[in-house]
């Protein structure tokens, strides 16, 4: 019974990662249809930015939860900006374009970043220092979830709810709504869509930042290809959801996470990543409007 | 003034982009000897080609958005202007004696340089046919296929294994690895006969991936991780060869190749099929009501396409002797994709050349080994920015009606 | 000479639901040989998700479509795929122009004669002397159907260069060239000024006189529509509201309320 409350717990961390990240998908699919598909770059430099920050903290002599904070707001700010220019150059040129070339210009942005930071960092796997420490309270149930998969279970769960309300309480989540319902209507009333797009591609960003912090901290090593990995399970979990669908990033992120979490531990773990594109693969081709999403019926 | 006006945004860019870089480019974090680095060279290097770069892009997009008045900049536009290169492909007076001089050289290369040199051509051939055959489901079938690497895999694979465990010849393998390819790229392409666009690229994508993992995971089959090592070179009638002629043999055997798919692809893309391929990739529901098969013509895409890819995967393992499933990554896929983006869908010359540049200027320019794989990323997206059709356009075939050629025969 | 008039398109009770919405309710209608039949109805009224239930990009919910091929057995082709609808015999335009745009004009109308020729890959490969006349033959009869539209000049340009009144009618030679015995035009004349409808009324009637072919149009223009129907039906709201000659038609008081608002004084 252990055995299982600790995978189950494992996979909800998984997934709560996954849900953070998969989120940024689905709002940049359902504004503007497009995947992007340099996502999961954002989330691998948000990771770096953390590390580096609070790798110069540690060696300049600071300690202890202001590393932690200063790294996520530091790497929060940097996915932000990461995320707006990346949009900016290599999306916004393309909104009427056809749909082929803006999903080669986001295949050719993910190679770029990938290196960029492979040339900027090397290709090593860079020590993540454990930023988060370890709760007294915790030690009980330490067999089972430790002290970061807590942290990121609240944290995701904080985010989430937070991400919910903005969307649904303030001024720029009813445009972020307006503008992914119909574009033209939501410039017509006066909604400036690109700067709506710009904060649909932050938001995202902060998100997969906050994931990056967590994921590096919980595993303990990043290097450059972390994005990749990432990306693709995050995509599975958004579409798995229905792609364009909030709560279903969420839901979608969460059930992969377990599903995953479960074969890996009842049957392989060789396999897990395949598991992974299985599911996507099944999806696509089954069901592409997901668990939450509505089949839409091409007009002819 | 204008000019100003560019040297603020420039300097604007060149602030953003230091910040921007800054954790990264700067900072280089120690951990094993608890030092920071600062490089500070690599700010100036920053700051100085933002400029630049912001500068070149603002023309750029002026020139862009001054250009787009005339609506002929799509991805498979056409020029309406014979540029030089176009000049150069059509006019024989120009083309026979440029053909003529590359003929040559392509057969005196071996005989001239030493056999790195042809090693390394031998790959670029390699890339030059897989590009053409993807550029079959992906330039003319408009199928975004992301998992192309996999029946390069397959081809591979196929050698290794029948060679190694079985004692089949280097010349039975090749076209079995070229029809396993084909059969592989059936089966796969079945399931995502509704996929389109987005989604499509994804689950081939996906496929790809699960194929290496495959490789890497199933030990009994693929040897797993560790590979498939002693794969028999070519041999020429039985007639044992050494590292360096049988290296010239399978350069002239990719030329002959080469040829062989350049011929194939140009009656491919003037025919019924290839035309089919292109009213699917323009639209698929009016070239459906048409009367075209869709699940016939997408399998056929992504058979013929896939057949090429595990042509020279067969070569490829015969070349390199060892194979093991690190080879056969997205990163591959993606560095065919980008030939066939940068050549210009559909365009076989556009995508001969731009397999050459792609694979040959990395090799010569040995200084910017490392940057290849962000010069393909970044000259995919300025592509699709500035030259979606790609290097050489779309120009479409005009046919000669019955009534005038009678005309001109009867003179 | 009179011919007895045969059926060649039969639909009964023809539905369609979408979840909960219902586009096509119990729509009987028939289109016989040497007719053109027309279809009208305010927008909305379902009359391009029949053409599509027709066509086979839609299967349909309830009901029966039957085709009678010239020559051929009587088939049921209820769910059965667009291409394979046109091989039988019946071709169609959109209603939103789907050229292929970035092919010439010639090859837009060539690819109408795909389900009409047989050449494989191994043919395109090899090209044999079965190939090469089979690809002069579609060749010259693409010529000779942009002669019938009047689209000749503009054989190699690229379809998306043409003029919007052109593209309608390569639609048009593009659905000839699969060689129907039934054509199904989703309002070809939308968008056209009175000199183009003029010649596309003219067009249409040859096509019926010389070819061959019936027609069974969509339209909104009633000029054109009473000019050179022989039988008109009424949709509105999906369901089938009056049908008739025209003369019928244009007195009808159902189909006259059907349209107050919409403008039917062309009629």
């Amino acid at each position: 019974m252990d055995y299982f409350l600790e995978l189950f717990l494992s996979g909800l961390t998984r997934g709560s990662i996954y849900a953070l990240i998969a989120l940024g998908y689905t709002m940049v699919y359902g504004i503007i249809q497009l995947i992007n598909f340099a996502h999961g770059e954002i989330y691998m430099i948000g990771a770096f930015v953390a590390l580096v920050v609070s790798g110069v903290m540690t060696i300049y002599g600071f300690s202890g939860v202001s590393i932690l904070i200063l790294a996520a707001l530091i790497a929060i700010i940097y996915s932000a900006a990461y995320g707006y220019t990346l949009e900016k150059i290599a999306y916004r040129p393309l909104r009427n374009a056809p749909r082929l070339s803006a999903l080669i210009s986001a295949i050719g942005m993910s190679l770029f970043l990938q290196n960029y930071v492979l040339l900027a960092q090397t290709a090593d796997y860079m020590p993540f220092p454990e930023l988060v420490p370890e709760f007294a309270f915790m030690e009980p149930i330490a067999h089972i979830m430790g002290s970061a998969e807590l942290v990121i279970l609240i944290t995701s769960a904080v985010t989430m709810i937070g991400l919910t309300l903005l969307i649904k309480y303030t001024r720029i989540g009813k445009a972020m709504r307006a503008t992914q319902q119909d574009m033209v209507m939501a410039r017509l009333t006066g909604i400036n869509v690109d700067r709506v797009i710009s904060v649909t591609f932050v938001i995202g960003s902060v998100l997969a930042a906050i994931a990056g912090v967590l994921v590096g901290s919980y595993i303990g090593q990043i290097n450059y290809f972390i994005g990749f990995m990432a990306g693709v399970k995050a995509f599975t979990a958004a579409v798995l959801g229905g792609i364009g669908n909030i709560p279903g990033a969420a839901l979608g992120g969460l059930v992969l996470g377990l599903a995953e979490a479960m074969a890996a531990g009842y049957i392989s773990s060789a396999y897990e990543d395949v598991f992974a594109f299985g599911v996507l693969v099944l999806i696509l081709i089954l069901r592409p409007s997901g668990l939450l999403g509505k089949a839409v019926k091409q007009k002819v | 003034m204008a000019m100003l006006s560019y040297l603020k945004s420039s300097s604007i860019a060149a602030v953003w982009f230091v910040f921007l870089t800054f954790p990264l480019m700067v900072v280089k974090v120690n951990t094993l000897k608890n030092t920071v680095e600062w490089r500070w060279m690599n700010m100036l290097w920053v700051a100085i080609g933002a400029f630049i770069l912001s500068a070149v892009w603002r023309w750029a997009m002026q020139r862009k958005a001054r250009g787009s008045g005339n609506k002929e900049q799509e991805v498979s536009g056409v020029d309406s202007k014979p540029s030089l290169g176009q000049r150069l492909l059509e006019d024989p007076k120009l083309n026979r004696p440029v053909l003529g001089v590359v003929v040559v050289l392509a057969l005196l290369m071996p005989w001239i340089s030493e056999m790195y040199q042809v090693t390394i051509w031998v790959f670029a051939l390699i890339y030059v046919v897989l590009g053409l055959g993807l550029n079959i489901t992906v330039g003319l079938a408009g199928l975004l296929d992301l998992g192309y690497v996999a029946f390069f895999g397959v081809g591979a694979y196929t050698y290794a294994i029948l060679n190694t465990r079985f004692g089949l010849d280097f010349w039975v393998c090749l076209p079995i690895g070229g029809l396993t390819g084909a059969l592989v790229g059936v089966l796969l392409g079945f399931p995502i006969l509704r996929l389109r666009g987005d989604y499509l690229a994804i689950v081939t994508l996906g496929f790809g991936s699960i194929a290496k993992i495959v490789y890497e995971n199933w030990e009994g089959v693929f040897n797993g991780a560790k590979g498939i090592e002693k794969i028999a070179r070519p041999g020429f009638f039985g007639v044992e060869m050494d590292i360096s002629a049988a290296t010239t043999f399978t350069y002239y055997l990719m030329l002959v190749i080469v040829v062989f798919t350049i011929f194939v692809t140009n009656r491919l893309k003037d025919s019924r099929i290839g035309r089919a391929w292109m009213a699917l990739r323009e639209d698929e529901i009016a070239c459906v009501a048409m009367g075209v098969d869709m699940a016939k013509t997408k399998l056929g895409a992504y058979a013929l396409g896939a057949f090429w890819a595990g042509l020279v995967g067969v070569i490829f393992a015969s070349q390199t002797t060892y194979i093991n499933p690190a080879s056969f990554d997205f990163m591959l896929s993606a560095i065919v994709l980008s030939m066939v983006v940068l050549g210009g869908m559909g365009s076989i010359v556009g995508v001969v050349i731009a397999a050459l540049v792609l694979n040959l200027l990395p090799e010569y320019l040995r200084a910017f080994e490392d940057y290849r794989m962000l010069v393909f990323g970044a000259v995919m997206v300025l592509m699709m920015l500035f030259r979606p059709q790609g290097l050489v356009a779309n120009v479409r075939k005009t046919y000669t009606h019955g009534k005038v050629r009678a005309e001109e025969a009867n003179g | 000479m009179a011919e007895k008039a045969r059926k060649l398109l039969e639909v009964t009770e023809l539905t369609m639901d979408f979840g909960g919405l219902r586009a096509v309710d119990s729509i009987t209608l028939e289109v016989c040989s040497g007719e053109i039949v027309a279809l009208i109805g305010p927008n909305g009224a379902g009359k391009t998700t029949f053409f599509n239930c027709v066509t086979g990009i839609y299967k349909p919910t309830r009901g029966e479509i039957l085709v009678h091929p010239p020559k051929q057995k009587t088939q049921k082709i209820n769910g059965f795929k667009p291409n394979r609808v046109t091989a039988m015999g019946m071709a169609r335009t959109f209603q939103n122009i789907r050229l292929f745009q970035n092919m010439t004009v010639l090859e837009n109308v060539m690819i109408g004669r795909h389900c009409r020729t047989t050449t494989n890959i191994i043919g395109a490969i090899l090209r044999g002397r079965n190939t090469n006349r089979q690809e002069r033959e579609t060749i010259d009869r693409s010529y000779e159907l942009l002669e019938k539209v009047g689209l000749v000049n503009f054989a190699d340009e690229f379809a998306k260069n043409l003029p919007y009144g052109a593209q309608r009618r390569l639609e048009i030679a593009r659905a000839m060239a699969t060689d129907p015995f039934l054509l199904l035009l989703d309002e070809p004349a939308a968008g056209m000024n009175p000199q183009e409808t003029k010649a596309l009324d003219e067009l249409i009637v040859r096509i019926k006189d010389t070819e061959n072919i019936s027609i069974l149009l969509i339209e909104h223009d009633m000029k054109l529509v009473m000019n050179i129907s022989e039988r008109i039906y009424v949709m509105e709201y999906g369901k089938k509201i009056a049908q008739g000659s025209p003369q019928e038609i244009r007195s009808n008081p159902k189909v006259i309320e059907a349209y107050l608002g919409e403008g039917g004084d062309d009629a």
